[in-house]
């Protein structure tokens, strides 16, 4: 298990994990840096100087309770379906590819890819205004027809690490998938 | 190759004996279905195993053996596998646990056929090119065998949905592998009729083999059903019966049911118990689903019809709702009333044409004057009539809310009328002004074509023709502002009934089983599935526990919504400004019969 420092694409600093259960399972995680405290004591304190502000003005203790209901409603909703803290791929040769991603509250949503549906993983760039991101996919095809494409499930969106980690990401896979396709 | 095992987790700690299940064609794997103990006898297993074959249509077949020894038991090495001479059909597994230790260790026996014609696929997948002749091939595998660990009583009660992404497998395709598996443990249940209490000849480990479970409520329902089906059908033939009377073919009859939404939701309840009330047993899935969903949407609904009579029904409500009524048309009447004396004088301080407006006021107070008469004469049997029309929430809150709408719908008939005298009217105006426009300028509208092109006209005909223009075009704030005012009205009471409408459609199509069995019973609904890796020592082989990855609640609306006459708005936002722009009558919540797949 190494854990080299790679950083996402805004120069974040990730952690990758890579595990090899056996010759044809390997898992990887990569996770995202925590919510700071930092940002989350400017929001609130943010919030509640608006709200007191506007208490001065109308004398409404209404506002009062209503900025902490919003805050706390506000920061729930957001570890369980806005913050993702890590994502990881299994890759289980002959059998399929299971991403999933699991947020901050504990919640996980998972995708599991039977590998008849799979083409390839391959590491494709795409041209986001001025950068360009390279970002490590997967080619499904239909089971009856083997040579057209017919999607593309992205991998890593939320974390979204640079080509460094995804090259290390795509050899491991590569060499699972050549051995059992 | 990686061979894929599919192993329950009730025989985790069963008994050494025989592994009874399936390989899956066209992949390399096998689904364990159920463990067989010794003692045996061989001929009694395969006479077993072609009975339940007979009766599940699964390809069953002996898959290997298993060897969990216990204390004081020693190792059947030998025993095992000179059993695989007798049940000789293609692989043979043969699947070890140590107690204490997680992994299970795999022998795999790969074996041909002597000069038989072999018509298995799983014979010929593993035949490399040398298959002549008997040979038996030992090939220590260990590193590539995965079991995949599934709970056998989840797996055979849920239901595989199809991907989302609109990847259409037809049944003619060779279904997933995962798809196989679930059909097969769902087709087997037979398998799991023979319990430990059984006194037969044979004892087997499945997820029922501590003794068959069920539930009595349950069968007793099962048994009430039948009588009560048989009892819905003759009352739904004796009401289609009065339905289909001659009576009620006649011509005005017939378009006012059409009209009315009670008269729509009664034909759409009696459509629902005809599905309910058929005495065979769903075939599929989506049948069953749509059956119990509609069954539990009509208890809810008589559940909350029964609340509203018994709140309305209490402190003699109904009539002091009918004492107001009368006093409340009177209100609008008189509303109206000022609303149009106000029109008829300056209003917002624009000048009428006066004749006109005294045409048009006159007229359309006449009208409230008749209507207010019509509803004196009605005002003592208002109380009679809400009574007993409050008692049609019995059938249901969608019948109450039908007949509120439906009676609002015939209280502000007059608003209507307006509402379509004063669009007529005015649709007239604007066409009539548009072509004298064109007129003016010289040109005119070619119908053949479909195009504006010009056209000299004669000295006389551009000069009436000029003169009608002005006047029209000096008419029409008088009528542009009676029409504003009246489609404003309708506009409100559309909404009120609109809302009324898509509530009963609401309660109509939400499947409402579908959610509960979503979030009581996630398995049962299964959008696919998800791996867990439980042990890798090294040296034995890969264990993953697969678990049921549940449909997401919005797929499951989507996918078991009960079809419905549709009430949404037909024409978009624009369509409908420009309707009203030009004059053109609205009905924006037309009810489209929807086709039932």
């Amino acid at each position: 298990m190494e854990d080299e420092v790679f950083t996402n694409i805004s120069g974040k600093p990730i952690s990758l994990d890579c595990q090899s259960h056996s010759s044809f399972c390997r898992e990887f995680t990569v996770s995202s840096p925590k919510v700071s405290i930092g940002k989350v004591t400017v929001y609130t304190c943010s919030v509640w100087l608006v709200a007191y502000a506007v208490f001065f003005f109308t004398q409404n203790t209404a506002v009062l309770s209503s900025a902490i209901l919003v805050t706390l409603v506000g920061m729930m909703l957001h570890i369980h379906f806005v913050k993702i803290d890590h994502e990881s791929l299994l890759v289980i040769g002959s059998l399929g590819i299971q991403v999933s991603s699991s947020y901050a509250s504990g919640r996980e949503s998972t995708t599991f890819i039977e590998m008849s549906k799979i083409k390839d993983i391959v590491i494709n760039e795409a041209i986001y205004m001025h950068q360009i991101i390279y970002y490590l996919c997967i080619l499904l095809k239909d089971p009856s027809d083997e040579n057209t494409v017919s999607s593309v499930v992205p991998l890593f969106q939320s974390s979204k690490p640079r080509l460094n980690c995804l090259v290390k990401v795509y050899k491991s896979c590569q060499e699972v998938l050549s051995k059992c396709k | 190759m990686v061979l894929k095992v599919f192993f329950p987790q009730c025989c985790n700690r069963a008994d050494s004996g025989l592994l009874v299940g399936r390989w899956i064609p066209g992949h390399d794997s096998a689904v364990v279905l159920a463990v067989i103990h010794y003692p045996f006898i061989p001929g009694q297993v395969k006479q077993y195993i072609q009975q339940m074959q007979a009766q599940s249509q699964v390809e069953l077949s002996v898959l290997g053996s298993w060897s969990l020894p216990k204390e004081g038991q020693e190792s059947m090495e030998s025993f095992l596998r000179d059993l695989s001479t007798i049940f000789p059909k293609g692989r043979w597994l043969q699947i070890s646990r140590q107690m204490g230790k997680m992994g299970f260790t795999c022998h795999i026996v790969n074996r041909d056929q002597n000069g038989k014609a072999v018509q298995q696929e799983v014979t010929k997948e593993y035949e490399d090119g040398d298959g002549n002749g008997e040979r038996e091939e030992e090939e220590e595998e260990e590193e590539r065998v995965i079991f995949v660990h599934y709970d056998q009583r989840k797996v055979m009660l849920s239901q595989l949905h199809p991907a989302q992404s609109g990847i259409h497998e037809p049944q003619s395709d060779a279904p997933s592998e995962l798809r196989q598996m679930f059909q097969t443990v769902a087709h087997s249940e037979p398998l799991f009729f023979l319990d430990r209490y059984d006194d037969g000849p044979l004892k087997s480990t499945h997820w029922q083999s501590e003794g068959r479970e069920a539930s009595i409520i349950v069968e007793l329902l099962k048994q009430a059903s039948v009588p009560l089906c048989l009892l819905v059908s003759w009352l739904l033939s004796v009401w289609t019966w009065i339905c289909n009377l001659w009576i009620f073919s006649v011509y005005p009859v017939r378009f006012l049911s059409t009209k009315l939404s009670t008269c729509i939701q009664l034909s759409y309840r009696t459509e629902h118990m005809t599905t309910l009330s058929s005495p065979n047993p769903a075939a599929t899935h989506t049948h069953f689903m749509r059956k119990a969903n509609i069954l539990v949407s009509f208890m809810v609904d008589v559940a909350l019809g029964m609340l509203l009579i018994s709140w309305l029904y209490r402190d003699n409500r109904i009539t002091v709702v009918a004492n107001t009524l009368v006093p409340a048309a009177d209100h609008v009447a008189k509303e109206l009333d000022k609303l149009l004396q106000w029109l008829m004088g300056a209003p917002a301080g624009l000048k009428m044409n006066r004749a006109l407006d005294q045409v048009l006021g006159r007229f359309f107070l006449y009208h409230i004057h008749l209507w207010i008469s019509y509803i004196h004469l009605m005002s003592p049997f208002i109380e009679r009539i809400l009574w007993y029309g409050g008692l049609s929430a019995c059938l249901g809150l969608t019948f109450a809310l039908s007949l509120l709408s439906d009676m609002v719908a015939l209280l502000t008939f007059h608003i209507y009328c307006f509402y379509v005298y004063g669009a007529r009217l005015y649709c007239l105006k604007i066409y009539g002004l548009s072509s004298l426009w064109r007129l003016f300028r010289g040109k005119k509208w070619n119908v053949l074509r479909q195009r504006v092109d010009s056209c000299s006209y004669d000295l006389d005909q551009l000069f009436i023709g000029t003169l009608l223009f002005t006047i029209l075009l000096f008419l029409l704030p008088t009528t542009a502002l009676y029409y504003l005012v009246f489609t404003l009205l309708r506009l409100v009471v559309v909404l009120f009934q609109g809302i009324l409408h898509l509530s009963v459609d609401f309660i109509n199509s939400f499947p409402l089983f579908a959610m509960g069995l979503r979030i009581c019973r996630p398995y049962r609904l299964a959008e696919g599935v998800k791996f867990r890796v439980l042990c890798d020592e090294p040296g034995t082989a890969l264990h993953l526990l697969m678990e049921i990855n549940p449909l997401r609640c919005s797929r499951v609306v989507q996918t078991y919504r009960t079809p419905t006459y549709s009430c949404y708005p037909k024409d978009s936002w624009a369509a409908l400004v420009k309707k009203l722009f030009v004059g053109e009558l609205i009905y924006p919540w037309r009810h489209k019969i929807s086709k039932v797949d």
